[in-house]
């Protein structure tokens, strides 16, 4: 099991965020997170890649128990992460965000650093590529070179899972990726949820558009005030009466 | 309790209540524009050299103090007119530096207008000192706590009971969400500016009959009412006061205890430590980052 | 430019201006590292200076160590208690951590000017000259060379440091902290890396400093050069390696200039500041790099 989360429980002060909740991620499939605002959604997420510590449970990662780790360790471990709240270095140009996702696997040492040596120059151009084709991959290419400053909302959104995924992680955490997009942009975000999907790539999804939610997902988490209130395939959830009441509503006769 | 550690308290309260005085200024200021104004401090000396002029030229000591008081509010609004309000798109660094410039230019101006020479305020109400239980109290002390308890009554009034007031907190909560309710921000940052001027340098004059006033008495004041208010927990008002007073006992207590010369090497590190411990103050909003 | 620069100074007054700027200006390169890049502040940084400066003083002074080997024992204990130090205090942030690095560099000012047994208190203590394998470095244009050459080398790292891997996470800490932990950056180890070399390079310009004038007192260590140090730096342009340059040189030499005006220097010298900051907040390097730039768009 690539990611266990055993009895979660997240307080903050007198509020319950996140309670008794258990969780199993398997690799290579697409779990998706979903629920009313206020469900505990982003909290679970801030919690799998180490931001919160639970106030009880723990996260196992590949079965290693994460309790008291930073979340430089938890990404370490494998789990990259995209923000409900854009958090891109916008002192930095678009490519330069994704090389610094890279930062996990990059090789040369301080003192070529400090010095210029010429393997930090083949070792900046190899990171060099390998950001400029994820930028291709997700659509950014035109963007390369530009300030991040200068790029448009939908872009940035898919700037940031670039960056993610520069750090080769083995479960990704998308949190409303789809958030204020339009129509058009928000089904190229599908597509590249798809890719990356297709590409074997682990993804736990947090989001409202049911459509996206439903077409990609091979299972789904409902959260409703902290708690889970049913899991299972997305048509089983979707059939589900006490998620019809809580989230998704009837549809008009 | 034993009357040099009354005593020491009498005189740590003192100077706390000063530097309290002075760390509300820095958290007016903070609260309406996060800028940490480094000339505080000599809104403290003008306060003290002010007074000292115009009762040079003649005039009774009431009516000198309200005129130096009023002169560093104007000094106060001159301040935020003509170097903030033109920057205030600036980064927070950025305003420190010109605020640090400003106490510069205040500092350079004030060894012109008068000099660099010490001078002694009349005590407000004479010197006989007052026995209190083993110890000596000077009149001026219950000066220097009864009116800056006045004055912190009159602010908890003024911040929440008037309307002035509570624009100033809507301004220091969410400024955005403060202008859209109408609240002008440019008007409540002269007004944050010119009270926190008054405010220091009330506690100038305060002080001055007791440890006297020269040009660069604002540096170490400033900075002693800046660590007091940041270990009562920046923006927090009664943190600032609880700061203040803690930070003058602390020195009193280390002063008579310790040593003299190393009074204010016990007092910043107790504040670091606290620090270390408590990393938003004492009172201090502990902010999370919604992400 | 700095090889063509003794062409122009005429006296061995301005040789020691320019000494005096070499050496602020290795201390705002590492400054500038810390506030600039990794986004941290720092208002005692005169602090590691005094300790570089009196630690290699008292122990070339009072203990007839080489002077060499007592820069580079000054240099090393004062990295090793930023070490210490850094590890808590950068755990707070903004005007907290201002305040604790504050109250760090008023206590070093404080100790160094009361323990005069040691220290030679309030009226400082006069240090050997700089000596290498037994030969005195001595007179100005020797110094000029020497100071020089090891700014051009504490600029050439800094910018290796900047373009490099460690260089962007540096970046990626100061562009968003949750994002960089989010990446596998260990934002505790890197700002405790970043403030390090700040402090050594500040202590090390310190020692310098002490050998170089022959004396050493309090006034080095004081809050006021702290302050005169970060406004260098922002002055400069943060973020700006040649920015932090060019702030030492500017505000270095300008109260030397200012000192014609006699009593009219501070008020002089705050007005300066002052009116820069208002018209150019993000430092001089940075808006002249961008009008440089708007001019070379205009079409011809």
């Amino acid at each position: 099991m690539l990611l266990r989360a055993e009895n979660l429980c997240k307080r903050f002060g007198g509020v319950s965020a996140l309670e008794a909740l258990d969780l199993e991620i398997e690799a290579g499939a697409v779990h998706s997170i979903i629920g009313p605002n206020g469900a505990g959604k982003t909290t679970l997420l801030n919690l799998l890649c180490g931001i919160y510590r639970p106030e009880e449970g723990r996260v196992r990662i590949r079965e290693q128990s994460m309790v008291g780790r930073a979340p430089h360790e938890f990404a370490a471990a494998g789990i990259g992460r995209t923000f409900q709240n854009l958090q891109i270095f916008f002192n930095m140009s678009a490519l330069e965000n994704v090389m610094a996702g890279r930062w996990l696997h990059e090789r040369s040492s301080l003192a070529a650093a400090l010095l210029r040596l010429p393997s930090l120059a083949r070792a900046e151009r190899a990171c060099r590529a390998h950001a400029q084709e994820l930028l291709a991959f997700v659509g950014l290419d035109a963007w390369r070179d530009a300030p991040s400053e200068a790029l448009p909302y939908g872009a940035l959104k898919r700037l940031e899972i670039a960056r993610a995924l520069a750090a080769k992680p083995a479960l990704l955490l998308l949190d409303e990726p789809a958030a204020g997009l339009n129509p058009t942009e928000t089904l190229e975000i599908d597509r590249l949820i798809q890719r990356l999907a297709a590409a074997g790539v682990t993804i736990v999804l947090v989001e409202h558009n049911m459509k996206l939610v439903m077409g990609v997902s091979q299972h789904v988490v409902v959260l409703d005030y902290g708690r889970k209130l049913a899991e299972g395939s997305p048509d089983a959830v979707r059939r589900d009466p006490k998620v019809i009441e809580a989230y998704l509503g009837v549809e008009a006769s | 309790m034993s009357a040099q550690l009354l005593q020491f308290l009498l005189s740590g309260l003192t100077v706390g209540a000063i530097y309290a005085l002075v760390a509300l200024g820095f958290a007016i200021i903070y609260n309406a524009s996060h800028v940490i104004n480094f000339a505080q401090g000599e809104f403290v000396m003008i306060g003290g050299m002010a007074t000292v002029s115009f009762i040079d030229a003649g005039l009774p000591l009431p009516l000198s103090i309200v005129l130096a008081v009023g002169a560093a509010a104007l000094v106060g609004l001159l301040l935020e007119k003509l170097a903030i309000e033109p920057a205030r798109n600036a980064s927070v660094v950025t305003l420190i530096i010109i605020t640090i410039g400003a106490s510069i230019l205040l500092r350079g101006l004030a060894s012109l207008a008068w000099d660099k020479k010490i001078h002694a305020l009349p005590a407000f109400s004479g010197e006989a000192p007052i026995a209190l239980g083993g110890a000596t109290l000077l009149p001026q002390t219950l000066w220097v706590l009864g009116v800056a308890a006045v004055v912190l009554a009159l602010l908890w009034w003024f911040f929440n009971r008037t309307l002035t007031g509570s624009a100033i907190l809507a301004v220091s909560h969410n400024r955005l969400a403060a202008q859209l309710m109408g609240v002008s921000v440019r008007r409540v940052l002269l007004v944050s500016f010119g009270l926190s001027a008054a405010l220091g340098a009330l506690a100038g004059i305060l002080i001055a009959p007791i440890t006297f006033t020269s040009w660069d008495v604002g540096v170490m004041l400033g900075l002693k009412g800046f660590a007091a208010a940041i270990l009562g927990g920046l923006g927090s008002g009664p943190g600032a006061v609880v700061g203040g007073l803690a930070l003058g006992m602390i020195e009193s207590l280390g002063a008579g205890y310790l040593s003299s010369a190393y009074k204010d090497v016990f007092a910043f590190l107790i504040i670091l430590a606290a620090l270390v411990v408590l990393p938003n103050g004492l009172f201090g909003r502990r902010t999370s980052e919604r992400v | 430019m700095l090889l063509l620069l003794p062409l122009a100074l005429p006296n061995a007054y301005t040789y020691e201006v320019a000494i005096l700027v070499g050496l602020n200006a290795i201390v705002c390169v590492g400054l500038n590292l810390l506030v600039g890049f990794a986004g941290q502040v720092s208002l005692g940084h005169a602090g590691f200076f005094g300790l570089g400066a009196y630690g290699s003083a008292i122990l070339a002074a009072r203990y007839g160590w080489p002077p060499l080997a007592a820069l580079a024992a000054a240099t090393a204990a004062t990295g090793a208690l930023a070490w210490l130090i850094g590890r808590p205090i950068l755990r707070l942030k903004g005007h907290y951590l201002a305040m604790a690095t504050l109250g760090f560099g008023i206590i070093v000012s404080i100790v160094v000017a009361n323990e005069d047994r040691v220290t030679g208190g309030p009226d400082g203590m006069s240090v050997p000259p700089l000596s290498v394998l037994g030969t005195a470095i001595a007179g100005e244009k020797t110094w000029y060379w020497l100071v020089a050459a090891l700014l051009v080398a504490t600029v050439w790292v800094a910018l290796n440091l900047i373009d490099s891997p460690r260089g962007r996470a540096l970046r990626a800490l100061h562009g968003s902290e949750t994002a960089a932990q989010a990446i596998g950056i260990d934002a505790a180890r890197h700002k405790l890396s970043a403030f390090v070399i700040s402090a050594l390079l500040a202590a090390a310009a310190g020692a310098l400093t002490a050998h170089y004038a022959g004396f050493i007192t309090p006034a080095k260590a004081s809050f006021l050069h702290s302050i005169e140090l970060i406004t260098m730096v922002v002055f400069g342009g943060m973020a700006s390696t040649f920015g932090a340059v060019v702030g030492a040189a500017v505000l270095t030499t300008l109260p030397q200039f200012l000192t014609v005006f006699k009593e009219y220097e501070m008020v002089l010298l705050g007005a300066v500041m002052m009116l820069t900051m208002i018209f150019m907040p993000r430092g001089l390097v940075p808006t002249l790099e961008k009008a440089l730039a708007a001019a070379r768009r205009k079409p011809l």
